[in-house]
């Protein structure tokens, strides 16, 4: 359903629209170059159409974007952190899919976390009345018992 | 005249809903409770008018009544009919109208299949579940009729479903996704029944499970058709986005999946009974949540095509009203709830409780990164992105603990567990995993890399959780005990959810994409493949022209014919990339066409995608194993068995 | 457990719904807010459009207040606010640059012929890189520059007669006011 919202929007905007898929041919001399420009395309989020990365995106402003990333990659030679600090410059913290910690962003790392402590500490809550669960000789018997019975 | 007939349908339907609430939930008035013995029939009656409606809509759609407005929008007179009949779902007001119909669906299923239920319980059941529905069709006759008219002007044709819906995964999508969705509608009126009456006890479970797994089964084959549908024709490879719409139907499915486990908690050992309450109560807000964040564009884009505030409004207030009222019903009545329990870290109940943890705090994770860009825009101003980075971050660690816990969990007894007996029945699951991960390591390990390692994890603990179930299994085989189908169920499930496991893990790592620049003629080694480019020829569609690219890929001493397309729709002149997939159950190869370059050369895109098919696959496992266990014959029963609990029995 | 915390689920509820409603009183989605503003407009080297051979940097923005227009022969929206323009330059004497964005010198040249010309000159971005430099994804977009070429303002979408009365010409004003404090002082 998602992507189906996302061409929507693409097709609303014909006029930016040359195509509904693009296919670049960049040349890497050294893999891992080349695993660093589809990783940073892949997360970095293409400012024209709302839903999509640049790998993803057709519109010409991502094409723009993934020539921009290979230039300062490739040509330049800039660090990954160099890159993304490039296009948060000109384009704002939109572009990047992982935001950056700050007081309006905090909370999405805390709350989980927070989540996650309160749920244990409940369990805890619940295990640390240990003594009610040992059992006492007659219900060990008694479950001994059941117990047999049921492999009968 | 049909079309007026149809809109007719549905007002009636909304009458009928709207006289079902009052009886269902009145019934204790006397004066209403007499009339409350002819629920059974309204429900018919929803039923049969929502159909009706929905069948003239399908028929407007097959006669090309482009009078119809939302025809006009949505359908086109080329179009193949089967892609007409199933543009019947393509569009918002249809869409909607389906959901209408599912849900009186489930009321009709609920109403056949509840005689066993206390009657005052049953009635209010329906009511509850007929409230639902009065909002639903408020909704779609007030902001969303699909019976609109073209007046006066009527288009000569229509403007053509998007090429994208012309496709067989997404006529199937949504009815298994809005079946799924609507489906725990049914555990969340069992929930509030249970509130309004005070019959707080453990029955609201035992009757609601089924139907709760049943919910369960078709959002996951939904949420996998939904995935496989934007892999194979979206044309880069790509099966999760961690949109804000595919968040909103992961969102109830998380929920979902805790609330199956924990009604197995609460019905079988009566714990956990107000956690289990809630799950329900939130499993359903969530797809009343995942529908207000689909229709009203709000977190996608103005030029979406759902994009209305007044549908927007009326679905937050619709949600102010059914969640917010279902909360403050759940605060004023659950307190009442106590359920004593104690048990141990390593004892069934811990671990139920544990999986709830992790499932809530991974949909705590979804809907932050969902709506805090919204809460965060509208308080600085400034525009943010979540996306996979911040996703991933928790949804790695969060899954490869659940699957830890996995392996041990079919091992497990109520209350504690022998610790001797664990070890004892772990050494074997251990050391196959142990010889699993050696050898994953062996081909899948490069240095200290993070992913790669989290992959190598993930493989280890799937291959535990598959051999703790089979000798959990044959242990029980070898004793003389026959498993339930309620076991099955969950054995099933299990095995599914460490196939998708392994899945994800090796697609990620493993998957290589390459854009080539390739002539017709000539051919390129790739990935230990030769992929020779043959040419590329026109082709006539039905609705479309294509350029069909030929390719033939050479892979351990077979030949593959590969054609991809692009595809232009003489409707809209909209183009269309078709990637063309050879499918295998250890790898797909996939290749889009990208545009002629200089030269009458080709940009094109080859994906090699290892286990990519094990996500599917094991999501509909999954779904199989909700289904088995709903076939258990504790369901089948009317009287409530009393009986030793189960995980006393295994003790053994 | 207290009797109170079985309310929290409504809580978390309140909080969630008011976001929804939050994110119904945001304006165009669609606009993403500029990191440039108030910072120096980017350095570039371009050619004109009327004279190719001829390239110029960003002090030729300098020394008195303008709006720069990013526009191209393949926008629609730029036809529909090409006439605005042209009116902003004749009532308002605002100067204005134009930037032809990923465009054919030639057809904009033909289109400047054909509607009129409201720019005091055009530079040109064919491979839309200084377009990069300014954060711009789509045409058309305009920047409002003080003398000092300073980006004060940036419209995304076409400017027209509210964006003149809201955003340009208060902007403009305080310019100039601060502008007369600093001679007068």
């Amino acid at each position: 359903m998602s992507r189906l919202i996302l061409c929507v929007i693409l097709f609303a905007n014909a006029a930016f629209l040359h195509a509904a898929s693009t296919v670049e041919v960049h040349e890497f001399n050294d893999p891992a170059m080349e695993a660093r420009y589809y990783g940073l395309i892949d997360e970095l989020r293409c400012p024209k159409c709302q839903n999509t990365n640049l790998a993803g995106s057709d519109a010409p402003i991502a094409r723009d974007l993934r020539a921009t990333v290979y230039r300062l990659l490739v040509e330049e030679q800039q660090t990954d952190t160099q890159i993304r600090d490039y296009l948060v410059a000109r384009y704002g913290d939109f572009v990047l899919y992982d935001p950056p910690f700050n007081a309006g962003t905090a909370a999405l790392w805390l709350l989980p976390l927070l989540a996650l402590l309160i749920g244990f500490w409940r369990i805890w809550g619940f295990t640390s009345k240990q003594s009610a669960v040992e059992l006492t000789a007659e219900e060990r018997s008694r479950l001994a018992a059941i117990a047999s019975q049921d492999r009968r | 005249m049909s079309v007026e007939l149809g809109h007719f349908a549905i007002i009636l339907a909304f009458v009928l809903a709207l006289a079902m609430a009052l009886l269902g939930l009145g019934s204790r008035n006397r004066l209403l409770a007499g009339s409350a013995l002819v629920l059974p029939f309204l429900v018919v009656g929803q039923f049969v008018f929502s159909a009706l409606a929905f069948g003239l809509l399908m028929l407007a759609f097959a006669e090309d009544n482009f009078s119809v407005r939302y025809v006009a929008q949505h359908s086109n007179s080329l179009l193949p009919t089967a892609y007409k009949l199933s543009a019947t779902w393509g569009g918002h007001e249809g869409s909607f109208l389906l959901w209408v119909l599912i849900m009186a669906g489930w009321m009709l299923a609920v109403s056949l299949r509840s005689a066993h239920l206390p009657q005052q319980f049953r009635h209010n059941v329906i009511g509850v579940m007929a409230l639902m529905n009065v909002g639903f069709l408020a909704f779609l006759i007030f902001t969303s009729n699909p019976f609109a008219r073209n007046v006066p002007f009527v288009p000569t044709d229509g403007a053509d479903l998007n090429p994208l819906l012309q496709d067989f995964g997404l006529i199937i999508h949504p009815p298994m996704l809005y079946t799924g969705y609507v489906g725990f509608s049914v555990a969340f009126a069992f929930a509030i029944a249970a509130l309004i009456s005070g019959r707080l006890d453990t029955a609201w479970a035992r009757w609601s499970r089924p139907w709760t797994n049943t919910a369960w089964a078709f959002l996951t084959v939904g949420i996998a058709l939904g995935s496989w549908w934007a892999y194979y024709e979206l044309g880069w490879g790509g099966w999760w986005f961690w949109d804000p719409v595919e968040n909103a139907s992961f969102m109830p499915w998380l929920a979902g999946t805790a609330l199956v486990h924990s009604l197995a908690a609460t019905e079988k050992r009566g714990v956990f009974k107000s956690w289990t309450l809630l799950l329900a109560i939130v499993a359903f807000s969530l797809s009343l949540l995942g529908a207000f964040i689909v229709r009203s564009g709000v977190l996608t884009s103005v030029h979406a095509f759902a994009v209305d505030p007044e549908r927007g409004v009326f679905i937050l207030t619709f949600l102010l009203l059914v969640v917010g009222g279902s909360f403050t019903l759940y605060g004023v009545r659950a307190w009442q709830l106590k359920s004593r329990s104690v048990f141990t870290w390593f004892s069934r109940d811990s671990f139920i409780l544990q999986n709830n943890i992790i499932f809530v705090v991974a949909l705590a994770v979804v809907l932050l990164g969902t709506l805090l860009p919204l809460g965060y825009e509208g308080v600085t101003g400034d525009k943010l992105s979540v996306g996979k980075p911040y996703f991933n971050l928790f949804f790695v660690p969060l899954m490869l603990l659940l699957s830890a816990l996995l392996v041990m969990a079919p091992l497990l007894n109520w209350k504690r567990t022998d610790a001797q007996r664990l070890r004892e029945r772990l050494r074997w699951p251990l050391l196959i995993a142990g010889v699993v991960g050696v050898a994953a390591s062996i081909t899948l390990l490069d240095g200290f890399n993070v992913p790669r390692i989290a992959a190598v994890i993930a493989v280890v603990l799937a291959a535990g959780i598959t051999a703790s179930h089979v000798f959990d299994l044959g242990r029980k085989l070898r004793q003389g005990h026959r498993p339930s189908l309620g076991y099955a169920g969950m054995f099933v499930a299990h095995l599914g959810f460490a196939m998708s496991v392994t899945g994800v893990a090796l697609t990620v790592e493993l998957s290589s994409e390459k854009d080539l620049a390739m002539s017709p003629g000539t051919e390129v080694e790739q990935y230990g493949r030769t992929i020779r480019f043959v040419s590329v020829e026109e082709a006539q569609g039905p609705n479309y022209v294509a350029q069909v690219g030929h390719f033939v890929v050479h892979e351990d001493g077979r030949d593959i014919a590969l054609q991809p397309e692009k595809r232009r729709y003489a409707a809209g002149g909209n183009l269309m990339t078709e990637a063309a997939i050879d499918a295998g159950f250890f790898r797909d190869i996939y290749i889009s066409l990208g545009e002629p370059i200089e030269a009458g050369g080709w940009a094109v895109r080859v994906h090699i995608k290892p286990f990519v098919r094990w996500i599917w696959f094991g999501a509909v496992i999954m779904a199989l194993g909700g289904g088995l266990a709903i076939l258990d014959r504790r369901y089948q029963r009317v009287r409530i068995r009393s009986s030793v609990p189960a995980g006393m029995a295994g003790a053994a | 457990m207290n009797r109170m915390s079985f309310f929290v689920p409504l809580a978390i509820f309140i909080v969630i719904i008011s976001v929804g409603f939050v994110g119904f009183r945001l304006g165009d989605r669609d606009v993403l807010p500029s990191p440039l503003i108030g910072k120096p407009f980017p350095g570039f080297s371009a050619p004109r459009l009327e004279r190719e051979d001829v390239l110029v940097d960003q002090s030729v923005l300098t020394g008195r207040p303008l709006l720069v227009n990013v526009w191209a022969t393949w926008c629609p929206t730029c036809k529909a606010e090409h006439a605005f323009l042209e009116t902003l330059k004749q009532r308002e004497g605002l100067e204005i640059v134009g930037i032809v964005y990923k465009d054919d010198p030639a057809a904009a040249q033909r289109w400047l012929d054909l509607y009129g010309d409201p720019y005091s000159f055009n530079l040109q971005d064919r491979d839309g890189r200084l377009g990069v430099e300014l954060g711009v994804y789509g045409a058309p977009e305009s920047f409002l520059l003080d003398a000092a070429g300073n980006i004060v303002y940036k419209r995304v979408g076409d400017v027209n007669e509210r964006v003149w009365a809201e955003e340009l010409a208060p902007r403009l004003q305080q310019m100039q006011s601060t502008h007369r404090e600093a001679a007068g002082s």
